[in-house]
C-alpha cells in the first residue's frame, strides 16, 4: 500500500482501524516485559531504588523529542509535498508530545528530590524539556485558535520547522547558562554511565513506550479524520437548510 | 404612540452629519429613511437608538413606558449581527431573549424565520443570508415596539424578504412603529418617506 | 436577574469555547515565570527570595493582556449595541462580566501558582501567601483592567495600549500584594497589615472600575 494510498482519509481510517488492536496487544506486552524487568533489576548502590525512575524518565525524554522530529517531518510534510493526512499526524502529535514531556519532568522532579531536597532545581536538561514543554503548549493553543484546520496547518507547520531549528540552540545555551551559574553540574541524570544491568530494561521500556505512542498517536489521528467529518457535516447542513 | 423628531442634529467624527431632521410617526406607521450613501441614514437610526450623540434638537415618544428610556424600548437591526460564531444558533438567540426580556420561545421563533432545522449547529456555520435571519427571529421573540431597521432586506433573497415584509405588516398592524433606513423600497407599501440628502 | 444570569452563563460558555479558553493565560503566566531564571540565573535562594514577586508580576501581566478583546469583540460584532438598549443598567452587565472574565481567566492564574511557586523554590507558606493575595489582587486586576479595555474599545489595536495605561494604576495593588507575601516569609511586618490594606484597596477597585467602565462605554458610543 502506497504512501499515497494513505492520502485517502477513509483508507486510512480503515487502515488505522485493524491495525489499533494489534499495536495496543504489543504495547501491553512490551510494557508487561519492561516492568517485570525493571523491577527485578539491582538497586542502585548510591540511589536505592530511585534510579528506576529512570525507566520512566528516560523514554519520556526520548519520546518528548522524537514526537516534535514527528511533527517536523509533519510539517514538512503539509508544507512542502501537500500530504493530505500530514496535518493530521501533526495536530495529533502535539497534545502527545506535551504529555510525554510532562512525564518527563514530572519524573525527573520525581527523581532529583531525594538529592536536591526540593522539587525543583534549574538543572541544564530539565529545564531544556521545560521550554520544549512550552512549545509543546504554544502550539496545542495556536491549533486551538485559528478555526480553519488548513489555515491553521500550515501556520502550525511554520512554528513547528522553526522550532525544530531553534531546539538544539536552545538545548546549547541552557547548558551553557547552567554551567555559568553552577560549575559543577549538580545532579546528572542516569549517573554516568548506566550499568549493563539497567540497560536490558531500558531498552524494553523504551520499545514500550514508542509502541504507545504509536498507538495513541494512530488512534488520535482517527479522531482527527472523524472530527473533520462532522465539520464538514456540519456545514453541509447549514448549506443544505437553505435559504440565503 | 408617537415617535416625533424635531430639528435633529448629530455632529460626530468632526463633522455635522445630520442637521435640522424632522419626523412623525404615529402608532402602525413605517417611515422609509431613503437618499445616497452617507448621507446619514444609519446615524440617524442610531441617533433614535442612543447610540448616536444628538447634538440638537428633540426626540421624545408619546405613549411608551415612562420608565423606560427610547433605547429601552427599541429593537436596533443594524448591519452587524450580533452574533457569537461559537455558540449555536439557538444559545445566541436564547440568549438575547433572556438578556434583552422576551420570551422563551426560541424554537418557535426559529420555526418562523426557517432556521429551526439548523438550531444546533455552531452560528459559525451560517450564511450572511441566515445570519440575517437569525437577527430577524430576535424581533420575534422580544416585543418592542419600535423598530429601527438598517437595510434590512440586505442578504436576503426573494422569499425571506416576503416574510420580512410580512412580519414588519405585523408589527405596525399591532401598533408598532418602524423607522428604516433603505435604498429603495423595502416591500412596505404604506410607507412615508423621509429624503435625507443634499446640502448638510 | 434572569438576564444578567443570561449574561453571566454566556460570558463563561465563550471563555470556555474559544481558542483554549481560560488556558492561555496560565501558558503566559508559566512562561514568564520561566524566563526569569533564564535572566536571573538558577541561584535558588535568589529565586526563593524574589519567588512571590515573579509571580504577580506574571499575574499581573497575564491578566491585563487577556482583557483588552473582551470588550473590543462585544464592539465589534455589535454586541454592545444591543447591550447598550439593554433594561438592564450597565453598570450590572459591567460587573458581571468583569465576574465571569475573573473566574476564567484570574481564578486559575491563582489555582496556577503554587505550582509555579515549586518552580521558584518557595516553601509552602510563602505559596500560600502569594495565592492569597492573587485570590484578593486579581479581581482588582480585572476591574482596573476592564476600564483600559472600555476607553480603548473601538480602537482596532488596544493590546499593548490597555496594559500602558492601566499598569501605572495597578501599582498600589502589586505593591501590598508583594509586601503582603514578603510579610509572610520574612516579616518584619504581620502578614495581616498589608493584607488589609490589599482587600481595602482591591474593593476600591471593584467599585471604581465598574463605574468608569460604564461611563467609558456610554461615551464610547459617540
Amino acid at each position: 500500500m502506497a504512501l499515497i494510498d494513505l492520502a485517502n482519509p477513509s483508507r486510512f481510517r480503515a487502515l488505522a482501524d485493524t491495525l489499533l488492536p494489534w499495536l495496543g496487544i504489543a504495547t501491553i506486552v512490551a510494557f508487561g516485559v519492561g516492568l517485570d524487568q525493571a523491577l527485578r533489576a539491582p538497586d542502585d548502590y548510591q540511589q536505592g531504588a530511585t534510579v528506576k525512575i529512570m525507566f520512566l524518565h528516560v523514554p519520556s525524554a526520548w519520546l518528548s523529542m522524537m514526537a516534535w522530529g514527528l511533527m517536523s517531518a509533519a510539517a514538512l510534510g503539509t508544507l512542502v509535498w501537500r500530504h493530505p493526512l500530514a496535518d493530521v499526524a501533526a495536530k495529533a502529535a502535539a497534545p502527545l508530545g506535551a504529555a510525554f514531556t510532562l512525564l518527563c519532568l514530572v519524573t525527573g522532579s520525581l527523581w532529583g528530590r531525594p538529592m536536591w531536597g526540593t522539587y525543583w532545581v534549574w538543572d541544564a536538561r530539565l529545564t531544556s524539556e521545560l521550554v520544549l514543554f512550552l512549545m509543546y503548549l504554544g502550539v496545542m493553543a495556536l491549533w486551538q485558535t485559528i478555526e480553519d484546520p488548513t489555515r491553521a496547518a500550515r501556520a502550525v507547520a511554520v512554528l513547528t520547522l522553526v522550532g525544530a531549528i531553534d531546539l538544539p540552540i536552545i538545548k546549547f545555551s541552557v547548558d551553557w547558562w547552567n554551567t555559568l551559574h553552577q560549575p559543577a553540574s549538580v545532579f546528572r541524570v542516569g549517573g554516568s554511565t548506566i550499568d549493563a544491568s539497567l540497560l536490558a530494561p531500558l531498552f524494553v521500556m523504551a520499545i514500550a513506550f514508542t509502541l504507545l505512542f504509536f498507538t495513541l498517536h494512530l488512534a488520535a489521528m482517527r479522531n482527527e479524520i472523524m472530527r473533520r467529518r462532522v465539520r464538514t457535516l456540519m456545514m453541509l447542513q447549514a448549506q443544505a437548510a437553505g435559504g440565503h | 404612540m408617537r415617535l416625533s423628531g424635531s430639528d435633529l442634529a448629530c455632529f460626530r467624527g468632526g463633522r455635522q452629519v445630520l442637521s435640522g431632521v424632522s419626523f412623525v410617526i404615529e402608532a402602525g406607521e413605517a417611515l422609509l429613511v431613503l437618499g445616497p450613501n452617507g448621507v446619514g441614514k444609519s446615524t440617524l437610526l442610531r441617533l433614535v437608538a442612543g447610540l448616536a450623540p444628538r447634538s440638537g434638537g428633540t426626540l421624545a415618544l408619546d405613549g411608551g413606558d415612562a420608565e423606560l428610556s427610547i433605547a429601552e424600548q427599541t429593537h436596533y437591526l443594524g448591519h452587524l449581527d450580533a452574533l457569537k460564531p461559537s455558540l449555536t444558533v439557538d444559545e445566541n438567540l436564547t440568549f438575547w431573549s433572556r438578556f434583552l426580556g422576551g420570551g422563551e420561545g426560541t424554537q418557535a421563533a426559529l420555526a418562523a424565520v426557517g432556521l429551526a432545522g439548523i438550531a444546533q449547529l455552531p452560528a459559525a456555520y451560517l450564511s450572511a443570508g441566515q445570519r440575517r435571519r437569525l437577527s430577524i427571529a430576535r424581533l420575534i421573540i422580544i416585543k418592542r415596539p419600535l423598530w429601527l431597521l438598517d437595510e434590512p432586506t440586505t442578504a436576503l433573497d426573494a422569499a425571506a424578504q416576503a416574510q420580512l415584509a410580512g412580519l414588519m405588516r405585523e408589527h405596525l398592524a399591532g401598533g408598532g412603529l418602524i423607522l428604516a433606513a433603505a435604498h429603495g423600497p423595502i416591500g412596505l407599501a404604506a410607507a412615508k418617506e423621509l429624503r435625507l440628502g443634499g446640502a448638510q | 436577574m434572569n438576564a444578567l444570569a443570561a449574561l453571566f452563563a454566556r460570558d463563561i460558555r465563550l471563555a470556555i469555547r474559544v481558542g483554549g479558553g481560560a488556558l492561555i493565560g496560565v501558558l503566559f503566566f508559566l512562561i514568564v515565570v520561566t524566563l526569569v531564571p533564564f535572566a536571573l540565573g538558577p541561584d535558588l535562594a535568589l529565586l526563593a527570595r524574589v519567588g512571590p514577586a515573579i509571580l504577580w508580576l506574571g499575574a499581573l501581566l497575564a491578566s491585563l493582556l487577556t482583557l483588552d478583546r473582551l470588550l473590543a469583540i462585544d464592539h465589534e460584532d455589535g454586541s454592545l449595541d444591543l447591550i447598550l438598549t439593554a433594561p438592564v443598567t450597565l453598570e450590572l452587565t459591567v460587573a458581571v462580566k468583569a465576574l465571569a472574565h475573573w473566574l476564567t481567566t484570574g481564578l486559575p492564574l491563582v489555582l496556577a501558582a503554587p505550582f509555579l511557586g515549586l518552580l521558584l523554590n518557595l516553601d509552602p507558606t510563602a505559596t500560600g501567601a502569594v495565592a492569597l493575595t492573587l485570590l484578593v489582587g486579581t479581581p482588582a486586576l480585572t476591574f482596573l483592567g476592564l476600564v483600559g479595555a472600555a476607553v480603548t474599545v473601538a480602537l482596532r489595536r488596544g493590546g499593548l495600549l490597555v496594559a500602558v495605561l492601566v499598569l501605572p494604576l495597578t501599582v498600589p495593588v502589586l505593591i501590598f500584594g508583594v509586601a503582603a507575601s514578603n510579610a509572610a516569609i520574612v516579616g518584619p511586618l504581620r502578614f495581616g497589615t498589608p493584607f488589609s490594606i490589599l482587600c481595602g484597596i482591591a474593593l476600591v477597585c471593584l467599585v471604581v472600575g465598574t463605574l468608569a467602565t460604564a461611563a467609558a462605554l456610554r461615551h464610547a458610543m459617540d
